[in-house]
This record gives structure tokens, sequence and C-alpha cells, in this order.
């Protein structure tokens, strides 16, 4: 009983971080349409600066965070601007698909070329130990407490920002038609930069998160959470917001039960299966909207 | 002259589909845009909102030449547009569409405009909280029309706003443009209803495969043969 409560836990962190990621995803997605496949990346970029930061230059954890969210922050908005923007009109959407994944192998060789393949251990940024309940019987470290409230506050927050505030209904606006979001006098650039920034924003503190409960760095550590953290997108509905929370929750669990309790091998091949069980019953993942829509 | 166009050339690739045409619309004005499918209307509607750029010419708005300014800026300049398909944001309520009308907007206090729109379009009011993509055809129409209002605009650019719609339908928009006109706002309009547009309009151009071909006082053109022939279905 307990074993299994600790892999839900367990489970829930790591969902936490799936969804902290796939909201990156999905708003881009949403908003400039097109899949960034570099936004694995931008966390291990977020990593690698926390590790210099923090655990060789010896800065406070905190500081160091924020100083990877706003170069992550930069790096997207650059990514945008210089590799994305000129393709957006495209007359394939190929074009910037195929961009994306020229930018992540970009990113990954640098980081190779910058701090070679060997693994870099890196140091929690929570030095908490954690809850101890049930007499010790059931402990729930530090770092999984801190990501779980982590994601829920960014949920909460995003929700607040997209529905309350007029950059938000801008998102919202642009996501759902560009053009009459222009003719309402909405600076589409300038929308799709802000949605840049906040999901590579969000990709440095899911890197934080992420290296301090898998505290192995090397150049990939972004690419398969970033996959997972697709998946999760898509299994909640791409382009919306609780969707990518519940998508990434519910991959995070089944993929630590799978391994706990089925196989550690199988786990990922289950996760990959799962997903296509759901789009088989619902292609529009769980929270999407059956829209039939002419384009 | 509020608006002026001059010798406007517009590009799908390297199809031409705006041959350098010219026309202008002077404030006060109801100016109508006619031609048959395909003939480049919504092009220079789009062309005067800034979602698509000329290859050359120019546009003045107010003598200004604003040819390069970036669109999202032509709003707050007083140039609004009911895009053909209405193109409401179907995800949101029908006061948050009505809202986004207003995004433009400097001053913070829209609910005057609003009350108005609502008083314009009752049927909107009764149905404020309900999601617009849920709506008729018809109300959309009037949404998207509410939603171009309520950046108080000069110009209010209407494309095909009768399409799809009910003949009685069709007769209540017309009235509302009338009224609109009534108010204050000049209006440029894009109709493949030639008869109703050139009832309502001061003026009217004749557009073909991207070119002006006729262009005079919408009662000339109404009784004018060739065209009673070609759009009036006579
Ligand atoms: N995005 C596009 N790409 C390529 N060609 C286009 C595009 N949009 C319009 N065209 C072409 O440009 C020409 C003018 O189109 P436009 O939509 O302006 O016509 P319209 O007068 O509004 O027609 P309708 O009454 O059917 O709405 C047409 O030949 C059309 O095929
Ligand atoms: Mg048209």
């Amino acid at each position: 009983m307990m074993s299994f409560l600790t892999s839900l836990v367990n489970g829930l962190s790591l969902g936490s971080i799936y969804a902290i990621i796939a909201l990156g995803y999905t708003m881009v997605y949403g908003i400039a349409k097109m899949l960034n496949f570099a936004h694995g990346d931008f966390i291990m970029v977020g990593c690698y600066i926390i590790f210099v930061f923090s655990s060789s230059l010896g800065l406070p954890p905190v500081l160091a965070i924020l100083l990877a969210v706003v170069l992550c922050t930069i790096l997207g908005v650059t990514t945008e601007r210089v590799a994305y923007r000129p393709l957006r009109n495209a007359a394939s959407p190929l074009a910037v698909l195929i961009t994306a994944i020229g930018v992540s192998y970009f990113l990954e060789n640098m980081a190779l070329l910058i701090f070679g393949a060997d693994t870099k251990s890196f140091t929690s940024v929570v030095p908490w130990s954690g809850l101890s309940l049930f007499n010790g019987e059931l402990v729930i470290q530090g770092i999984t407490v801190v990501t779980i409230c982590i994601s829920l506050l960014i949920l909460a927050v995003l929700q607040l920002f997209v529905h309350k505030t007029r950059e938000g209904q801008a998102m919202l606006a642009v996501s759902q038609d560009r053009g009459a979001a222009m003719l309402m006098g909405i600076d589409v650039n300038k929308t799709i930069t802000l949605t840049f920034a906040i999901g590579s924003a969000l990709a440095a503190v899911a890197g934080a998160l992420l290296a301090s409960a898998y505290p192995s760095l090397t150049p990939y550590t972004g690419a398969m959470p970033g996959i997972k953290a697709f998946v999760a997108a898509v299994l909640g509905g791409i382009g919306s917001i609780p969707g990518a929370m519940i998508g990434g929750l519910v991959l995070g669990i089944i993929e630590i039960l799978s391994r706990t309790y089925i196989s550690s091998q199988l786990a990922d091949a289950i996760v990959f299966g799962i997903l296509v069980i759901v789009l088989i019953v619902r292609p529009a993942g769980i929270l999407g909207k059956n829209i039939q829509e002419k384009v | 002259m509020l608006l002026e166009i001059k010798n406007l050339s517009v590009y799908y690739g390297v199809i031409q589909a705006l041959k350098g045409i010219s026309f202008s619309v002077d404030r006060g004005e109801i100016v109508a845009l006619i031609g048959a499918n395909g003939a480049g209307k919504t092009t220079t509607l789009h062309t005067i909102s800034g979602l698509i750029e000329p290859k050359a010419g120019e546009i003045l708005f107010n003598g200004d030449n604003i040819t390069k300014v970036p669109g999202h800026k032509r709003v707050g300049m007083g140039i609004a547009q009911v895009p053909e398909g209405r193109r409401v944001f179907r995800d949101m309520t029908v006061e948050e569409n009505l809202k986004m009308g207003a995004y433009s907007r400097t001053d913070k206090d829209h609910s005057d405009t609003m009350s108005r729109i609502f008083d314009r379009f009752p049927r909107l009011k009764e149905r404020r909280t309900q999601v617009s993509g849920t709506l008729s055809g018809g109300e959309q129409q009037m949404l998207a029309m509410g939603r171009a209002l309520m950046s108080k605009p000069d110009i209010l650019l209407l494309d095909e706003p009768s399409m799809g719609l009910s003949p009685i339908l069709v007769n209540e928009v017309f009235d509302i443009i009338r009224s609109v006109h009534e108010d204050g706002t000049t209006v440029l309009l894009v109709e493949q209803n030639a008869k109703k547009a050139l009832n309502i309009a001061d003026r009217a151009y004749v557009l073909e495969t991207g070119a002006i071909i006729t262009s005079g006082d919408a009662e000339e053109l109404l009784n004018d043969d060739a065209i009673r022939k070609a759009y009036l279905g006579e």
C-alpha cells in the first residue's frame, strides 16, 4: 500500500514536470500554430545555466533559476524571431517544423561542444529533505512537494493571465483566428513573441525541477522529457491549458506505475501505447474540442 | 477624401488579384464595391485593413499615406472591418467578442458603446453570455458588425454582410447599415447582392477580374442596361 502511495506521489511529481513543459508546447502550438520541437532542448539549456551558476559558481539556487528563466526567455524569443518568424507564411507548414528540428540539433550540439558528453551531476535546487508521514513509512521528498506546488501555481497563474488580462485575451483571439485578431488591432507578432517568452521561461523552471529530481545532466537531458511532454499535450488536447496539465499528470503517473509494477524497460512503450489508444478513442485528446473547421 | 486608393496592385504569388485599381470614399458616404466571385473585392478590403501588403500603389486615410502602417495600428486610426464569413471568435462569448472589438481603444470605459450596440442588436444582448460558435449565422453577422463598431470607427468596411442570410435578415442587416451610417460612420460596402447595395449606396464601383470597369452614382448604375444585365440578373 505504502509503496503504491509512494509511486503515486512520484508519478504526480514527474507528471507535474511534464505538465509544465507541456504548457509551453501547447501554448506555442495554440497561438503560433507550430510545434516547437526544440522546446525540450530549452529545458536542457536551462539545466546547464543553473548548473554553471549554482553548482560551479556557487550562486544561491533561487538566483541561478532566475538567471536561467531570463536567459531561456531570451533564447526562446530570439529563436522565434530568427528561425521561425521568417517561415511563418511559408507555403508548407513543414518548413518551420523542420527548422525546429534543426534548432533542436543545434542546441544539443552546442551543449556538447561547450560541456562535453559526460554526465554532470546536478545539485538539487531544493535543500529541504521533505515530509515523513505514517511513522516514516511514506517519505515524500522536498523536491516532490515543491514540484507539485509549483506546477499548480503555474497553472493557476496562467489561467488567470489568459482569461483576465488584455494580453491573455489577445492570445486567445490570435489562437482562434489570427486575421480577425489583427482586425481588432492586436499585434500578432508581439503576441506570438510573448507566447514564446512564457513557454521558454516555463521550460527553464521545468529544467530546474527535472534536474533536481533526476540529477544527471547531459546535452540530451531535455529530449525525452520534451517528447513525453508533447505526448502529454496531445493527450490532454493540444492547445488547451488545463488539458496540458491533465495530460502531464496522467502521463507521469502511468509512467511511474508501469515502471514500478510492470517493467522499467517497458514503461516508455506503455506511455506511447496509451497515447495511441487515447487518440483512437478521442482524436482531439482528453479536453480537446472536436472542431470541424473549414480551412 | 477620407479614404483614397491609388493604383493598388496586389499579387498572390504570381497571380495578380488587383491590377492597379484607384477609388475613393468621402466622409459620410456609403460606397458600394460590387463584382462577381473572384473579382478581388475581399482582396481590396484586406489590403485596406493591412492583412495583405500591396506590391504597388498607395492607401491614403485622412490624407495620410498608411500603405506601410502595420495592419493592427490601422484599427486605432479609425478603420474597422466586418470580414467575409464573419470570423467571430468562436470560443469566446458574445460579450468577450465585443470587448475584443474595443481592443484598440485607448480609453478604458467601453460600457457606453456596448450598451449602444446592445440597443442596436437586442438579440446580442439576450445572448451576451452565449459562446459565439453556437450562434446562428444571422446572429454571428450581427456580432461581427457589433464587434467592429466597438472600435468606434470612422469608416466601416463590410465584406458581403448579407451572405447566406434569409431575405428578412438581409433586410435587417441593410437597415442596420443605414442606421450606422446615419449615426455618422462612413461605409465601404462589398456585396454580391448588387441591387440591395446600389439601393443603399451613394456611389459604387464595379470590379471585374481585378480592375474597376465602371463607377458612378448608385442610382445611375441601377438604371444602366449593361449593369442590369451583368449584375442584377435582368
Ligand atoms: N490566399 C490566396 N491565394 C491565392 N489566390 C488567392 C488568395 N485569395 C484570393 N485569391 C485569388 O484572388 C482573386 C480575388 O479573390 P477575392 O477573394 O478578392 O475575390 P472576391 O471578389 O472577394 O470573391 P468572392 O465574391 O467570391 O468573395 C481570386 O481569383 C482568388 O482566387
Ligand atoms: Mg470575397
